[in-house]
């Protein structure tokens, strides 16, 4: 059962392995407190789809299927919309365009016809838990890369006196902009998976 | 903005793929060679123009009276599922030849974040009928010319010696941000040289 949780961390990670999700994945990742917050919002719409999906499994007709999962999928993201626009609505505004495009991510459909239409609830729970909190961790990874290098700076939250931004000595002052840009997202993505290809090769060698 | 300012913008200045991230699965996935990336191309601008249209007048005859803005993202998707299933059947009574060339990839355009893109950037930006048309259209054929360069770049990469960890879907990445670094050249310096 545990399996369910761990393979979408690391073994079917959905942005680096599976490569779905693109578009945010690249599109928000210039700061990493931008990377938490999609990934906050994808957990939520997974976890919800993929319990509703499953739940509702054998009444939803078959021919049909595709346009209900949207229907849920919407509706969740509409709630994260709302939410996100009432309490944090600058991470909202930094968002933009990409918040109602938590629709149309691939990942969420993908889980709800290839997984959450033919398991258990507990395992679909499991399922969108471990697939959200993989896509979390790639988009974490490469805003890590893009905004130390970009900006010379880590976003996180403001808490207390701590201001949520950690400086990086030497980068802040001239910082490889190109990184920020829509190039830097490119290559970074591109130089990272190749990575992950070169360590999947490498583990099945040893094998 | 002017009508030729919206499509300078929307094809070179915030390309959907190089600038704005729009449709990058369609971009790495179907651009493995050159005809079915312009049957694509072809596919995605006829969707969006039309998306354009149908998502304007869902919103300022329907959301907006009924004071249900909130629905947008529902009815937005909803609308576009529905467009899609219809040019597929529209075209396929009226032209075989060209549902043979364009049918296989209208499923895969409801879940392509460009067209859902345009009709959100249409609302935001306030365009009105016209305006979003065209901005559909030109986003569209920004797309177009970004998965028709990089499917001809990548059948002359088929030919060359690359890294093994980086053959496939790496290398597609790394070309796409070399293409974008290029595409760093339209901004909106150009826009004011070229209108005044």
């Amino acid at each position: 059962m545990l399996k369910e949780f761990t393979k979408g961390l690391i073994k079917e990670n959905p942005v680096f392995i599976i490569v779905l999700g693109l578009c945010p994945a690249l599109g928000v990742s210039t700061k990493v407190i931008n990377s938490l917050g999609m990934g906050a919002g994808v957990i939520f719409v997974l976890l919800g789809s993929n319990i509703f999906v499953s739940l509702l499994k054998d009444f939803i007709p078959e021919k049909v299927r595709i346009p209900a999962y949207i229907v849920i999928i919407a509706s969740f993201v509409t709630i994260v919309e709302m939410v996100m626009e009432a309490f944090i609505p600058a991470l909202y505004d930094s968002l933009g365009v990409f918040v109602p495009l938590i629709v149309v991510n691939c990942i969420i459909l993908g889980r709800a016809e290839a997984f959450a239409n033919k398991n258990t609830i507990q395992a679909s729970i499991l399922d969108a838990l471990g697939m959200g909190i993989g896509f979390t961790l790639a988009l974490i990874l490469i805003a890590l890369v893009r905004e130390v290098f970009g900006l010379g700076t880590i976003t996180l939250f403001p808490i207390g006196s701590f201001s949520g931004v950690i400086e990086v000595p030497g980068l802040v002052d001239s910082p490889v902009r190109v990184f920020g840009l829509a190039a830097g997202a490119l290559l970074v993505m591109g130089f990272l998976k190749a990575l992950f290809t070169w360590i999947e090769d490498i583990r099945r060698v040893k094998q | 903005m002017s009508y030729i300012g919206i499509i300078i913008t929307f094809v070179f200045i915030n390309n959907f793929i190089l600038t704005q991230f729009l449709g990058l699965c369609p971009f790495i996935g179907v651009s493995k060679d050159v005809e079915s990336a312009v049957g694509m191309g072809f596919a995605v601008t006829f969707v969006m123009a039309m998306a354009s249209i149908a998502s304007w007048a869902i919103y300022h005859y329907v959301l907006v009276p009924l004071d249900i803005v909130f629905l947008q993202t529902i009815s937005f998707i909803l609308v576009i599922a529905a467009l899609v299933q219809l040019v597929e059947l529209v075209i396929q009574k009226i032209s075989p030849a060209l549902y043979k060339a364009l049918g296989i990839f209208l499923p895969l355009i409801t879940t392509n974040c460009a067209v859902l893109g345009i009709a959100i950037i249409n609302v935001r930006n306030d365009y009105n009928a016209l305006e979003s048309f065209i901005a559909g259209i030109a986003a569209g054929l920004g797309f177009l010319l970004a998965i028709l360069l990089m499917s001809t770049i990548r059948v002359k990469l088929d030919l060359e010696w690359i890294p093994k960890s980086f053959r496939g879907i790496p290398i597609a990445f790394v070309t796409g941000g070399l293409m974008a670094l290029a595409f760093m050249a339209f901004d909106n310096a150009l826009l004011n040289n070229l209108l005044g």
